[in-house]
């Protein structure tokens, strides 16, 4: 269990209780926070689940996989700390984590 | 105008097997796309990514799933209407009324929506600025290279429609070539001929740069670009080509009076009929309780929902179950039998 802090653009904050093993995406697609689309389901296939991660947290989470930064080119307004939410999987090292969610996905 | 029994949005798994099982009740129908192609998500997201999960096919990739289903279709005629999009539907006494992007109409008992997650468009710049220019200097596609002749043009994005088109423009235009990072993730060779073309000065190559403005009067004269660390250059420029591949956009669906649940549409589970008679939501789009986002399911909703359309296309018959093993009818139809 981890604590996750969304962060929207108009600042709006969401504090969730994701389980271990989920990933930043579903916790916040089970939980109505706004503003993450998820559109392909976690198939790292579309980019609309991309969120900034606190330079500190961003050091710290394992490093993005084959494909991510990819994709991570299509997002809208991409910058050195964004990452796919869907490939962020929760477990107690992430607790405290927080993300701030663009302006839109597309 | 096209009168035809069922009309399908979506030429993606779902749409096609739905066409299949329409053709072999005995009804015409004919499909709609908004992309180029045929396979929807299959062929324009993971075409070369296998797929593990399709019964009695322990393994295929998105292009052969597409592939073995436009075989299975084979025996029948089916009108494809490619590189068009649905922009209205609307009630004609009995019928529904469409019209798509092209002009082209339909009138039809039956529409079937089976469009994924929305119509493929391109994803377009960030900044506000640029939306003026678009269409006349600024574009996600191009349609004629001839009017780029002799101009300034920069091109934003790292994968294979940017380099291509960095490199074949390069003979006879100014290109600025401007990417987010260092790396590309187009095919090497392309990387390797794109950079031989940045060493002898025919590409200027900004990398870990993005759009940050677009500036001209009447016409686009110049753009900002911004670094990593804040940095802004400007740079003059005729055109501007943006590479960012597609995002998927509910579009005018939104407009039809559907029951809408965030980007999908309510449906029963008996026929996948809308909240409109006679409008039907198979696939990725549909949503009911315990809906699962696979193949599989669409194939299974297609099924039904051409049986539904049966009822409304041929109101004074009835319909009969037959299994394609026995059935003379269905094999006639399929062409196994004279």
């Amino acid at each position: 269990m981890a604590k996750i802090t969304y962060i929207t653009h108009e600042n709006e904050k969401y504090t969730i209780e994701v389980q271990n093993g989920l990933t930043v995406m579903e916790g916040a697609i089970q939980n109505d926070v706004p503003g993450i689309d998820a559109d392909c389901g976690g198939g790292m296939a579309c980019a609309t689940c991309h969120v900034y991660v606190k330079e500190d947290w961003f050091n710290k989470l394992p490093k993005k996989e084959n494909g991510e930064d990819d994709m991570l080119d299509m997002a809208f307004e991409p910058k050195t700390n964004s990452r796919l939410s869907c490939q962020i999987i929760v477990s107690d090292e992430v607790d405290g984590l927080e993300v701030n969610i663009p302006s839109k996905q597309a | 105008m096209n009168k035809t029994d069922a009309l399908i949005i979506g030429a993606g798994p779902t749409g096609l097997f739905t066409a299949h099982q329409l053709k072999l009740i005995g009804l015409d129908c004919e499909i709609v796309d908004n992309l180029d192609k045929i396979g929807g998500q299959c062929i324009e997201l993971y075409p070369d990514k296998p797929i593990y999960d399709i019964p009695a096919v322990p393994e295929c990739t998105g292009e052969e799933l597409t592939n073995n289903l436009i075989s299975q279709l084979k025996p029948f005629d089916i009108k494809f209407h490619l590189s068009e999009r649905v922009e209205e539907v609307k009630k004609e006494d009995a019928n529904w009324l469409v019209k798509t992007s092209s002009g082209n109409t339909f009138l039809t008992p039956n529409v079937i929506i089976a469009g994924g997650v929305g119509s493929f468009e391109p994803r377009k710049f960030a900044p506000k600025e640029c939306e003026q220019y678009e269409n006349k200097s600024l574009f996600y596609s191009v349609k004629d290279k001839n009017i780029f002749k002799g101009k300034t043009v920069s091109i934003f994005g790292g994968g294979d429609s940017a380099l291509d088109w960095a490199i074949e423009l390069s003979k006879d235009c100014k290109i600025n070539l401007i990417h987010r990072r260092d790396e590309f993730r187009g095919a090497q060779a392309t990387v390797d001929k794109m950079q031989e073309l940045v060493k002898s000065g025919k590409i200027n190559l900004f990398t870990k740069y993005q759009m940050a403005n677009a500036r001209g009067d009447q016409k686009l004269e110049s753009i900002d670009i911004k670094h990593d660390n804040n940095e802004i250059k400007n740079l003059k420029s005729d055109y501007v080509l943006g590479f960012f591949g597609l995002i998927m956009q509910l579009g005018p669906i939104a407009d039809w009076g559907l029951n809408l649940n965030k980007k999908t549409i309510e449906v029963d589970t008996e026929k996948f009929e809308t909240n409109q008679k006679g409008i039907y939501a198979v696939g990725d789009i549909c949503n009911y309780p315990g809906k699962l986002k696979l193949i599989l399911s669409g194939f299974h909703e297609g099924a039904l929902a051409a049986r539904a359309c049966f009822k409304l296309a041929r109101p004074n018959e009835k319909y009969r179950f037959e299994f394609t093993t026995t059935s003379s009818n269905l094999l006639k139809r399929l062409g196994k039998k004279e």
